[in-house]
């Protein structure tokens, strides 16, 4: 028990101090830094709480490949680039706040209802995490919902093809391509004038 | 130890077999696609083909499925009602990528992404027909979707971007609906499996205000995927803009699957509580059919007119919906199988008659076209004729029969509103014959000589009149198909 203490005691603050300080960072790649240490301390909060795939799973995922995608993203657009913090919409921000209030407690609520404040296991989660949490969970995954599973990959697998065929850049038809190739240059004249010269796809 | 983790539930892998065909199928094209030096476009509409008759011939081989009625966790419902569903979806993805085939060849752009993504969208139909658990059923409708999305944007037309975006967003926010809806599913019942939350709900175990709730937000799910008023806003704008050879199929199949799905929920999980969700389908079958039909003769484009007419299609099947009985759906199996038949038809003649990709689809070109392509002329009557319901042709049996099942079902009014709309809606489909017959030609617009997809437009021609002279062909198959189990 009192190690639970001292681990919960030493990661909550950590936790909440790095996300207010994310939140006020001017620069993006100092707030995505802070976002990764507040990540790292909610999954040790949810090692504590007995979760351990969960742990692993917000480390991998979270900590690991969706911050190196937001940096990647941040590097793309230039890392100093500033935004500019004038509401564009009047109001917006009273809303923001007001919405957020909202959230708080509708999240309030929903615990004081369902499981409560108390510090017990809910009804059933001993049995729903027989022979352990990881184990429990690889055989909902794998026994009852295998074909979700497999399905999800089919998705993600159009989603990845569906982003390439939207991103990519306008193309010269193959045909006329080649021929241009093969055709002898003449500097003097373009072959088409009007269109505006891209960067030749590459492949 | 090791036994205990490898040891599994049996895992009869039959039932899915047509998606796992398409699933193979689309990955080896993707690749063909993708690393072939040389690409040949024909090359990859083969091998799509050859995909989906495979997928078709498991489909047929699982009539006589003798094995469990649900696989894989009570996830795959193996029927009948899946069977037909299927090799609908599996015909109308066939023509389609003839279609498409000649379009972007015409066209002189090279897409070798629409054929993998078409078998990828018709694996997300198949497998919608079959779903048995409302997890798998919004993973099928995402593939699906998202597919589709892509697919609209495949030509580089600004309208195409644009309809694409919107159907995005509206589909996005249709999708949340529809996960909401589950969740209320499952908050009423504990279980997403559609035979648990039938059996919960036909004991009186479950919690009905969430179960009313998730039959709502469930609804609304589909009815943006169906296209029912007042859903059916992104529907002119997406069909308009999309490449026309993608109009033709998304217009045929994605309601095919749509309503398989929409059918299958309705009917089995939310059964006990079908005098609650009758009156929500008769609203949206009643405000559909007027809808379209009234919109659709202000419209001078004749994709979107179309498109306006598909929106009233959709008000008819759900007449057949609301008999909730097993009539109801046979017809509206029938009337699915009549509709996407003559829409794929009607679009793939809109594809050759306006020439080269899409600068000729206003109403006045088609002015005359029966001088320029009888042909032509004479396959787009018959598919109006059709979608007006005159017969000789399949439209009629097919309005005729969602009447009866109404009717019988004790539904007076929503047959007699759908009688005065398809009256409304027979003087559009009349007026642009009498365009292409008695009007001489205002613009020169050449249509496409090609033989190949005229002969994939004259198949649904075909069918139309086979199935509007002969429906005991197929009105056998349709009765032992439409009986859906819980």
């Amino acid at each position: 028990m009192a190690a639970d203490w001292i681990v919960f005691w030493v990661c909550a603050p950590i936790s909440i101090g790095s996300a207010i300080a994310m939140l006020l960072q001017r620069n993006a790649v100092h707030a995505a830094l802070f976002l990764i240490v507040n990540l790292f301390t909610v999954a040790v909060l949810y090692l504590v709480l007995g979760a351990p795939f969960l742990f692993a799973v917000q480390i991998i995922v979270y900590a690991g490949a969706i911050m190196v995608l937001f940096l990647f993203v941040i590097m793309l657009l230039g890392v100093d680039r500033e935004e500019r913090l004038v509401e564009r919409l009047r109001g917006q921000r009273t809303a923001a706040i007001l919405l957020g209030l909202g959230v708080v407690g509708e999240v309030v609520f929903a615990i004081r209802a369902g499981v409560g404040f108390s510090t017990r296991a809910p009804a059933g989660f001993g049995a729903a995490n027989g022979g352990g949490n990881p184990q429990a969970l690889g055989r909902l995954l794998f026994r009852a919902y295998f074909l979700p599973f497999e399905v999800t990959s089919i998705l993600l697998m159009v989603a990845a093809v569906a982003a390439m065929v939207l991103a990519r850049r306008r193309e010269r038809p193959v045909a006329s391509a080649e021929r241009r190739a093969q055709e002898p240059i003449e500097p003097s004249e373009p072959s088409e004038p009007s269109e505006p010269r891209e960067e030749e796809p590459v492949g | 130890m090791l036994g205990q983790f490898l040891s599994h539930p049996p895992v009869e892998l039959g039932p899915i077999g047509p998606e796992l065909v398409l699933a193979g199928a689309g990955v080896l094209v993707l690749l063909g696609g993708a690393l072939v030096r040389r690409r040949q476009p024909r090359a990859l509409l083969l091998a799509s083909l050859a995909g989906l008759t495979g997928a078709a011939v498991v489909s047929v081989s699982l009539w006589r499925w003798r094995g469990h009625a649900t696989v894989l966790g009570g996830m795959v419902q193996a029927d009948r009602f899946a069977v037909v569903a299927r090799l609908i979806l599996l015909g109308v993805a066939a023509l389609a990528l003839v279609l498409g085939h000649h379009y972007f060849e015409r066209l002189g752009e090279e897409r070798p992404e629409f054929y993998p993504l078409v078998l990828f969208t018709t694996l997300g139909m198949t497998l919608i027909t079959a779903a048995a658990d409302l997890i798998l059923v919004f993973l099928a409708l995402e593939i699906l979707s998202l597919s589709l999305y892509v697919l609209t944007a495949l030509s580089r037309r600004l309208a195409a971007v644009e309809g694409s975006m919107k159907y995005f967003l509206l589909g996005a926010f249709s999708s949340a609906f529809f996960l909401y809806g589950v969740a209320m599913a499952y908050g009423a019942t504990g279980s997403t499996h559609l035979s648990t939350i039938a059996r919960s709900l036909a004991g009186q175990t479950g919690n009905q205000a969430l179960a009313l709730a998730a039959v709502a937000l469930l609804v609304i799910g589909f009815g943006f995927k169906v296209a029912a008023v007042p859903f059916h806003m992104w529907t002119p704008d997406v069909y308009q803009g999309a490449p026309t050879a993608v109009t033709a199929y998304m217009s045929a199949a994605t309601k095919v699957a749509a309503f398989a799905a929409f059918l299958r929920v309705l009917m089995t999980s939310f059964q006990p509580l079908t005098w609650d969700w009758t009156p929500i389908v008769w609203g949206l079958a009643v405000a559909t059919m007027i809808v379209g039909s009234v919109l659709a003769i202000a419209q001078t484009d004749i994709k979107r007119m179309l498109a306006y007419s598909s929106i009233a299609h959709a008000g008819f099947v759900l007449v057949g919906v609301s008999a909730a009985t097993q009539e109801g759906i046979q017809s509206a199996l029938f009337y699915l199988l009549a509709y996407a038949a003559t829409i794929l038809g009607a679009f793939g003649v809109v594809m050759l008659a306006s020439g080269r990709g899409e600068e000729h689809t206003s109403l006045g070109s088609y002015a005359g076209l029966c001088r320029r392509s009888p042909l032509l002329a004479g396959l787009m009557s018959l598919f109006l004729l059709s979608m007006a319901g005159i017969p000789p042709t399949a439209g009629f049996i097919a309005k005729v029969n969602v009447f009866r099942a109404a009717v019988d079902a004790g539904h007076w009014g929503v047959a007699l509103v759908g009688v005065l709309a398809s009256v409304v809606a027979a003087f559009f489909y009349i007026r642009v014959m009498v365009l292409m017959y008695m009007q001489e030609p205002l613009e020169d617009v050449e249509p496409d000589p090609s033989i190949v997809p005229r002969l994939a437009v004259a198949v649904p021609a075909l069918l139309t009149l086979l199935f509007g002279v002969f429906p005991g062909l197929v009105l056998g198959l349709l009765e032992r198909a439409s009986v859906l189990r819980w």
